[in-house]
């Protein structure tokens, strides 16, 4: 059982709250719904006290018990800034609504807000939404004793970038710190700080070396805001001093409709608000969910959604032309008819595979695995589009489904938290900002078994076990036993999906959080991939948690179904299915939302493509995929429909449709259209039907599939001049969800690769390294880092067409010379 | 700028009282060998051998000295706030930023006797249990930094710092750190922030210095004169520092004299004593003027008049009187002044040394000077000068009390009390022609060329 929260009542305005202690008189207030103006304040950052909008009067019981006003000097009342005061028991405080006084220090300060700042309302892109617009009309006199008096204004030059993305307006500003304060406490990117002082003080970036360069002069600096949640500070600036390249100027906020959302980039969940206008999304900001990503969301959710609208999005079917052997533009029946044909025949001819890849919304990624089931016959399905294994399905199967033994919450609360595999300010951002919190507040240490200490783990004072990939099921099982390590029931286990690629470290994982009592979370990248699990989007798991392997299990799904049974044999995963396409044993593939580019073998992949008999894709833009097959089914964007993301923790996350566009359909859609034609409809044609569904098939209640055993250990041997391989994708890359804002790729960090001291020093000094694998070369500038001797690092798509495609195999081995 | 030597210390209040100030005609008065041959030292042998650090709390707590740096906060009571059961080390800071205008008595004290402030240093630190102490001194007064950093290498060398000083098993290191020339730097949560490296801007309180402080730990931040006070009263005793001064201002303070007096200087005095007595001891006003306005305690008290000639500076009266006693900064303006543009000067220096941190002293001060600049040159109508002074007044009103910390409550002081002692001046800019006064007639060099006066 918890404590008893211990509480403090004190009297506002006339009316007693208790609350709990701790709590500041501005929060109190807002308990009551009193609403006290602010600026400087914000619930999530330490208070700051800076601006002094939210003065009150304040008294305090004496030690004989009766009320004593503050005051200073003696004999005045001193107005009380309420977002630092802390309730205590018996305070009585007075806002501006019942203190003429307080009033009067609101309207005080407000005035003095107003000399210096700019009132460039109307061409400012927050007027409209301005906490100092509207804070001015209510706490602030309609005339200027400034203006009256002649009074001048404090200019400084119009906006300056403070990053590619990012501008400031310094004569809007009223220095309340927020979004130094922000990136200073949340991602700790201190990029930006205040400089000069007094009226000249301003927000800026490092200074110029040279000295002859104002602040903040971006060109000559070079040390911009490069942070991943830059965009927050847009969000909590109480002014327009801070605006995006990417929206400014673009629409007014009283043009714009909000409609609630869930971030489509990672699997975390974040709740974002998408304003959008005329059918176009103009911005997104970040939503307010404190279990989940409080409120901030990464620069990628914010700004990458130019993606649904570039040029290459698909607007009608496309079907193969019999005679010339071009894709053609074809009406929805007769795609449904075709793609119903064709996939008859290569079922007919071996069967079909089906590829989700992982951005697939839950009721979309069900369609497919009822799909596979019911239409196909087949258990041949597999969202991994990525390299994976069969331990890691044998581990999602008995360790993840259906589970939800973590929550952002207990990031917070845990002892320490392990991460392996993951690099969280890269893959999870909303996890990173959490377990940032927690080291901050002291309670949580971060352990991270991780090739190099990356940023994002510097930021976070992780203890980082240096580890060479692939050794990783090494590294958790001698965990444990780590001097200054602490695993226990207090700890939690944060397992990446990147653990797949190697052997033996996911069954770890399992080992050791079976051993001491530890929760394990797997955390996938995409926002989709924890969906696909639940709804058996494997060749091991039917939807709800069923394993493949149980009778009972398909009986249950087949009963739900009303269908005489589900297909018994375990199914092919992506690799297999891919291999079997490509020599011919399989007739057919259904391929969702794929980059080939991410597959353990690009080439194999396309070849695959290519020698199936009868490819269906369903796709949002033109891919090779889409080029390769013989019926394309456009699908829509996340803003057309409505759907559900799972997070990592496992907790479901429902969003509404933003628009509704006829003909941009959900990719359930179009299987209802060919199970149709197929005579075995799938019983739903809507999100909203099949998620009913859903909820009815409900979760296995059986018993868990039972835990794999590791796959023996391959001999791992590096010949001699050759380094083991660890990269993984960067935040911000050339991933296809990013395209269509220049600014926000301008952000990325740059491509380089890292070396240890010691391979750095027998490169001789060399700025770029030529890196050679089994799949091609690389060259990149090289920098040193604390890797393992026998590691180098890349960014896995930050460069040419990607490691998987340009460079090496997965878990192989690379050479380095100096460029 | 030495006083006048007087070798009576404890005498009646009229009279000077040169303790921190008597060595300073000593030849090479800032050195070791010249501070020891005067005595120096003899208080921190004593003390390390005979008295414990509590007993040295208790004798500055008996002896009512109040911090000197301008708030009076008693100084003994201060330390003890030190929590001594928190685990972290314990810091002494001395605030040697001295940077008021008018003030001008820690830079002498330090350039003529540095090791007076040393001994006092370890001394304090030794009562509060500190093994690290920090003198944080404006960058400016270079001279100053380098006799510091000469005093206490040489104390290092005589074994006063360092590892087990004089075979006591107390540790002490001392740190001369220069800061970088800003007036909030002498805040003293500024100075902590500067001294840790960060931006020099006022923390929030609480956590109050003395639970978290430097580095987050205990840390008393005392005034140069403050704590050179201290070896004084360990070798004296509390009663005989007591002795001095008033009932609740005990002992003797520097009084810096500056402006149109005879002869400006340092005058060590009791407190209690006036500024008539003050005047008589530097030779009186400049010939042929007589004194129109003064500050008490530098530009950050409100100014008083000749009506206050009579009145004991201890923080008692001049807080009656509606000013500070402050840091005893007496800056003297004869009839030649035109208090408006001394106002004016003063604000320009807040306004150019506001932090920038919190609104009203950011802002305000920005908007005085504009109001203050235009009434100098006369530029409001003479008829709207009343509600030009009343929206000046209201101005600070909305500064007073509401700023982050007590600098911007400083700078209001000299508008709000010239507006009410010289209204009729301010007016009298409005009549046309801008201000009345000459300002070569106030200069130091106005007799010398002649200027009509």
């Amino acid at each position: 059982m918890s404590e008893p929260v211990a509480t403090v009542t004190l009297t506002i305005d006339g009316v007693e709250v208790t609350v709990p202690r701790d709590t500041l008189v501005i929060r109190a207030a807002e308990q009551i719904g009193i609403q006290i103006p602010r600026f400087c304040d914000h619930p999530l950052l330490a208070p700051a006290g800076a601006c002094r909008q939210c003065l009150v009067e304040v008294a305090l019981p004496g030690p004989d018990g009766s009320l004593r006003q503050m005051q200073g000097p003696p004999g005045r009342m001193k107005p009380q800034a309420s977002c630092t005061l802390v309730a205590s028991q018996g305070m009585v405080v007075n806002t501006q609504l019942t203190s003429a006084a307080a009033d009067k220090a609101q309207h005080g300060v407000m005035e003095l807000l107003l000399i210096n700042h700019p009132l460039d309302c109307p061409v400012c892109d927050k007027g409209g939404e301005c906490p100092l617009q509207n804070q001015a009309m209510s706490n602030g006199q309609g005339e200027s004793r400034f203006h009256e008096t002649g009074g001048i204004k404090r200019t400084f030059p119009k906006p300056i970038n403070i990053s590619e993305q990012i501008l400031l307006d310094r004569e809007r500003c009223i220095v309340c710190q927020r979004c130094t304060r922000f990136a200073a406490e949340i991602p700790g990117d201190t990029f930006i700080s205040l400089l000069e002082r007094g009226a000249q003080q301003q927000i800026g970036i490092a200074p110029a070396a040279d000295g002859e360069h104002g602040p903040g002069d971006l060109s000559v600096n070079g040390e911009p805001f490069a942070s991943y949640f830059s965009g927050n500070t847009i969000q909590i600036c109480p002014v327009g001093a801070l605006t995006s390249a990417e929206y400014r100027f673009r629409s007014r906020p009283f043009d714009l409709v909000s409609t609630p959302g869930v971030a489509e980039h990672d699997a975390c969940g974040s709740a974002i608000r998408i304003d959008h206008r005329r059918g176009k999304v103009m911005r997104r900001l970040s939503g307010n969910d404190p279990e989940v990503n409080e409120e901030w969301i990464t620069d990628k959710d914010r700004f990458a959604f130019h993606y649904a609208r570039t040029p290459d999005r698909l607007k009608h079917p496309l079907v193969r032309d019999a005679a010339t052997g071009e894709l053609r533009a074809a009406s929805w029946p007769e795609a449904f008819a075709v793609a119903a044909r064709g996939l008859a025949a290569a079922k007919a001819a071996g069967g079909v595979g089906v590829l989700t890849g992982g951005r697939l919304i839950a009721e979309d990624a069900y369609a497919y695995s009822k799909f596979a089931r019911t239409v196909l016959d087949t258990n041949d399905i597999d969202f991994r589009a990525r390299p994976h294994s069969a331990e890691e399905a044998e581990f999602l199967a008995s360790e993840v489904v259906l589970t939800m033994p973590v929550t952002y919450a207990d990031l917070e609360k845990a002892a320490t938290v392990v991460l392996v595999g993951l690099e969280p300010e890269d893959e999870a951002g909303a996890i990173f900002l959490r377990l940032r919190k927690a080291t901050r507040a002291g309670r949580t240490k971060v352990v991270a078994i991780a090739p190099f200490t990356s940023r994002g783990l510097a930021k976070l004072d992780a203890t980082v076990l240096l580890t060479a990939p692939g050794e990783e099921a090494a590294a958790l099982a001698a965990l444990a036993e780590r001097a200054g390590v602490t695993v226990d029931a207090d700890t939690v286990v944060l397992a990446g999906e990147r653990l797949a690629t190697s052997t033996g470290a996911l069954t770890a994982a399992a080992d050791l959080a079976r051993s001491t009592g530890a929760r394990l979370a797997w955390v996938p990248r995409r926002a989709g991939d924890r969906g696909a699990v639940e709804t058996g989007c494997l060749p091991n798991l039917l939807p709800g948690g069923r394993p493949v392997g149980d009778a009972a299990a398909r009986v249950d799904v087949a009963t739900a179904w009303g269908i005489d049974a589900v297909p018994g044999a375990p199914g092919r995963d992506g690799d297999a299915i891919l291999a079997a396409a490509a020599s011919g044993e399989l007739g057919g593939l259904v391929v969702a939302g794929v980059g080939l580019e991410d597959l353990a073998d690009p080439t194999v992949a396309r070849a695959a493509i290519d020698a199936a008999g009868f490819v269906v894709a369903l796709e949002l833009c033109a891919t090779d995929v889409t080029r390769a097959a013989d019926v394309v089914f456009p699908v829509a964007p996340v803003t057309d429909k409505p759907g559900m993301f799972v997070t990592w923790e496992g907790r479901p996350r429902t969003f509404e449709a933003v628009f509704d566009v006829p003909g941009s359909l959900p990719d359930l859609r179009a299987l209802a259209g060919i199970a149709d034609e197929l005579g075995r409809p799938l019983g739903f044609r809507t999100v909203t039907e099949a998620r009913a569904e859903m909820m009815q098939v409900g979760p296995w209640d059986g018993a868990r599939a039972a835990a794999g055993t590791a796959p023996p250990a391959k001999p791992r041997r590096l010949a001699a001049n050759r380094f083991w391989l660890a990269h993984w994708k960067l935040m911000l890359d050339n991933g296809v969800m990013q395209v269509g804002d220049k600014a926000l790729a301008a952000t990325a960090r740059a491509a380089v690769v890292r070396v240890s001291a010691s391979t750095a020093a027998a490169l001789h000094g060399a700025s770029a390294v030529t890196l050679t694998g089994d799949r091609g070369e690389i060259t990149l500038p090289v920098e040193v880092a604390d890797v393992p001797d026998d590691t180098v690092w890349m960014p896995s798509n930050s460069h040419g067409s990607g490691v998987l495609a340009g460079l090496a195999s997965p878990g192989s081995s690379v050479t380095v010379k100096g460029a | 700028m030495v006083s006048t030597s007087s070798t009576d210390g404890g005498a009646a209040p009229s009279t000077l009282t040169p303790v921190l100030t008597d060595n300073w005609d000593a030849e090479r008065s800032w050195t070791l060998a010249a501070y020891e041959a005067g005595g120096g030292y003899a208080a921190l042998r004593k003390a390390l051998s005979t008295l414990q650090p509590d007993e040295i709390i208790t004798m500055v707590k008996d002896s009512g000295l109040r911090g000197r740096g301008g708030a009076g906060f008693p100084t003994g009571m201060k330390w003890s706030f030190i929590p001594q059961d928190n685990p972290n080390p314990k810091y002494l800071v001395v605030n040697a930023d001295e940077s008021e205008p008018g003030t001008c008595k820690d830079i002498p004290l330090m350039m003529a006797s540095p090791h007076t402030l040393v001994e006092g240093v370890i001394l304090s630190s030794y009562a509060i249990r500190a093994n690290h102490a920090f003198i944080y001194v404006r960058g400016e007064v270079l001279h100053v930094v380098r006799r510091l950093r000469a005093a206490v290498r040489e104390a290092y060398d005589a074994g006063h710092l360092g590892k087990d000083i004089h075979g006591s098993g107390y540790d002490l290191d001392l740190v001369i750190h220069a800061g970088a020339g800003a007036y909030i730097c002498g805040e003293e949560t500024a100075l902590l922030d500067s001294l840790e490296g960060r931006r020099g801007q006022p923390r929030l309180r609480p956590p109050f210095p003395a639970v978290a402080g430097l580095y987050a730990s205990p840390t008393v931040i005392n005034n140069v004169e403050s704590i050179s006070s201290v070896p004084s009263i360990v070798a004296n005793g509390a009663d005989w520092f007591a002795s001095m001064g008033t009932e609740k201002s005990k002992g003797y303070v520097i009084y810096s004299l500056s402006g149109h007096v005879k002869r400006p200087g340092q005058y060590e005095a009791p407190l209690g004593i006036t500024l008539r007595e003050l005047l008589d001891l530097g030779g009186g006003m400049r010939d042929g003027h007589e004194l129109k306005f003064w500050t008490p305690g530098g530009s950050s008290t409100p100014l008083l008049t000749p009506e206050h000639l009579d009145m004991p500076l201890d923080y008692e009266s001049v807080g009656a009187a509606g000013s500070m006693l402050g840091t005893r900064a007496l800056q003297i303006f004869d009839e030649t002044t035109c208090v408006v543009r001394a106002v004016l000067r003063w604000l320009e220096f807040y306004k150019h040394e506001s932090c920038g941190k919190c609104t009203p002293c950011r802002e305000g001060t920005w908007w005085l000077v504009q109001n203050l600049a235009k009434l100098e040159k006369g530029e409001f109508r003479r008829d709207e000068g009343e509600q030009i002074l009343d929206l000046l007044l209201d101005q600070c009103d909305n500064i007073l009390g509401r700023a982050f910390c007590a600098l911007g409550d400083g700078a209001t002081s000299p508008v709000t009390s010239s507006v009410q002692y010289f209204r009729d001046e301010y007016l009298a800019h409005l009549d046309g022609g801008g201000c009345p006064f000459d300002p070569a007639a106030s200069t130091a060099w106005a007799v010398r060329e002649g200027v009509k006066q």
